[in-house]
């Protein structure tokens, strides 16, 4: 095996093992300090000897028995000061084993230690990505356009919380579990969005590595939740968004709009799959479970997915989602979008009596005025549409989409 | 693990006064499962002296350390085997006493 095949071996197993690894530690030595550094150590050693002494045979085992090793040595080196040997050792020898939650998954209690609600969401997501995801701080801290000090004291300080009030390393009993779920399916989509519509002056409009990762995690959670609707749902509306990534944005960096995407370019693996979810859900909801906010969403999507050419879009079946989601979820962003289905089955006009009312609510929000903007442009009201894309480029925070935006603003006369 | 309770109140718009029969009725539980340690109703805070003896002599001065529109109307302190037991019975006591709760562990 060569230096590269070592490489590639090594970032595999990094993908593949990294939860696995801290999760198991962190069961072990109950604190995820010593098993994410522990952990950090095992691969760090991977490195340097792996291209010598080849790939073992089972990486995953191999890692976690060094780790261990690790950990050990560790929790020695840190406890002959203070003399807390004996206690260490407890924590690693016979420590009685935890109830079993609802599921029996080292890496699902990972998951939702590092979602707890009593943590605040960017905590959740940094931690999730640092605990869960490998990533690195340097990685985290780039990719939400924070000082990699702030992201790095904004983990310590998760741990230490953590560990003082004592957050259990636990998947929470079954009635709890719909809940926290939510909670975890909340991160998940946010690691997405941001990768999908990212953020900032000079950042690439799509972050791939973000989206990827956030698929990569849900589809661990699908691995261990399988029975759960809304995380087959987030899963099926992010392979169907996903899916659309390469003919989202053009060559020169701008935003396109679904419209004038080329659907050819659409990867149709993650499109069959992502219909594949969606019926499946389809299936359940015949048989009366009521499905949540994700599943609707990615129906729609499945929607838009199926047709061919733009002019196919089967636009009521569209609005009758966008009615079910408004059910489940009044907010305006919802209201908003649903108005861009009236548009097109009933008209700009109808559409955007029903925008005019959300001004109050959603005047900070770029996508309200991009959306005021072309519905007025439809109606040949050029001059309002033009101050309301100015207002929508001023607000807009992607440079693909402020690129889109611009041109659209400039074709007006 | 002990956790302190605090329970948090608002003057500018206050919890109902009416919560004293319920709360017994909920320390009655604490104890009978074991969480109980202590618990006690603050008077109001213009009730409060400050003493201050770091300069050599003692200053005494009236009042809150901290003027604000939330305070301190009461605490418990709790036994709980973790954060997330100590997080249910805190939502189960802050619609009893109709106010809001923080939960802080002891070191």
């Amino acid at each position: 095996m060569n230096d590269v095949d070592v490489r590639e071996a090594i970032t595999r197993v990094h993908h593949e093992e990294w939860a696995r690894v801290v999760a198991g530690l962190t069961r072990r030595f109950g604190d995820l300090d010593v098993a994410e550094e522990a952990a950090a150590e095992a691969f760090a050693t991977a490195v340097e000897r792996w291209p010598a002494d080849g790939v073992p045979p089972n990486p995953g085992a191999w890692l976690t028995t060094t780790a261990g090793r690790k950990a050990i040595d560790r929790i020695r080196r840190e406890n002959r000061r203070d003399d807390k040997h004996k206690e260490a050792q407890m924590v690693y020898a016979d420590d009685p084993p935890e109830p079993v939650g609802a599921i029996d998954d080292d890496r699902l209690r990972l998951i939702f230690t590092c979602c707890h609600p009593a943590l605040a969401m960017q905590t959740r997501v940094a931690l999730t990505l640092r605990m869960v995801g490998g990533l690195t701080v340097p990685e985290i801290a780039r990719a939400f356009l924070t000082a990699e000090s702030a992201m790095g004291q904004r983990i310590t300080r998760a741990k230490a919380k953590i560990k003082a009030a004592r957050i259990p390393y636990r998947v929470p009993a079954a009635e709890d579990l719909p809940a926290r779920v939510t909670g975890v399916l909340a991160v998940l989509y946010l690691v997405f969005n941001e990768g999908y519509l990212a953020t900032g002056p000079g950042t690439d409009p799509v972050r791939h590595e973000l989206t990827a990762e956030a698929i990569r995690l849900t589809r661990l959670i699908r691995a261990l939740l399988p029975d759960d609707g809304e995380v087959a749902g987030l899963l099926a509306l992010m392979l169907l968004t996903e899916a659309r990534r390469t003919a989202r944005v053009s060559a020169n960096g701008e935003l396109v709009a679904l419209d004038e995407q080329d659907r050819g370019a659409w990867d149709a693996t993650l499109i069959a799959e992502g219909h594949r979810l969606v019926r499946e859900r389809l299936a359940a909801a015949a048989a009366g479970v009521a499905p949540g906010r994700y599943q609707i969403l990615a129906a729609i999507n499945a929607v838009h997915t199926s047709a061919r050419d733009v002019r196919d879009t089967d636009w009521s079946q569209i609005l009758a989602l966008y009615d079910q989601l408004v059910r489940l979820d009044p907010s305006p962003i919802i209201a908003l979008n649903r108005a861009i289905a009236v548009a097109e089955l009933d008209g700009p006009e109808v559409a955007l009596a029903i925008v005019d009312r959300l001004d109050e609510v959603l005047a900070g929000y770029h996508a309200y005025h991009a959306t005021r903007a072309d519905l007025l442009r439809r109606l040949g009201r050029s001059r309002q549409s033009r101050a309301a894309y100015d207002r929508a480029i001023e607000l807009a925070g992607n440079t693909g989409e402020t690129a889109y935006l611009t041109r659209r603003r400039d074709q007006l006369r | 693990m002990r956790y302190l309770v605090s329970v948090i109140d608002d003057k500018s718009n206050p919890g109902s006064t009416d919560r004293q029969p319920a709360i017994s009725a909920f320390n009655e539980r604490l104890i009978a499962e074991g969480h109980w340690v202590f618990a006690g109703g603050l008077a109001d805070t213009g009730t409060a002296t400050v003493v201050d003896n770091r300069g050599g002599e003692a200053v005494f001065s009236d009042g809150p350390f901290v003027e604000s529109k939330e305070y301190l109307a009461g605490v418990w302190v709790w036994e709980a085997p973790d954060l997330d037991v100590a997080l249910k019975l805190a939502a189960e006591a802050s619609k009893i006493c109709d106010r809001k709760i923080e939960v802080r562990p002891f070191l």
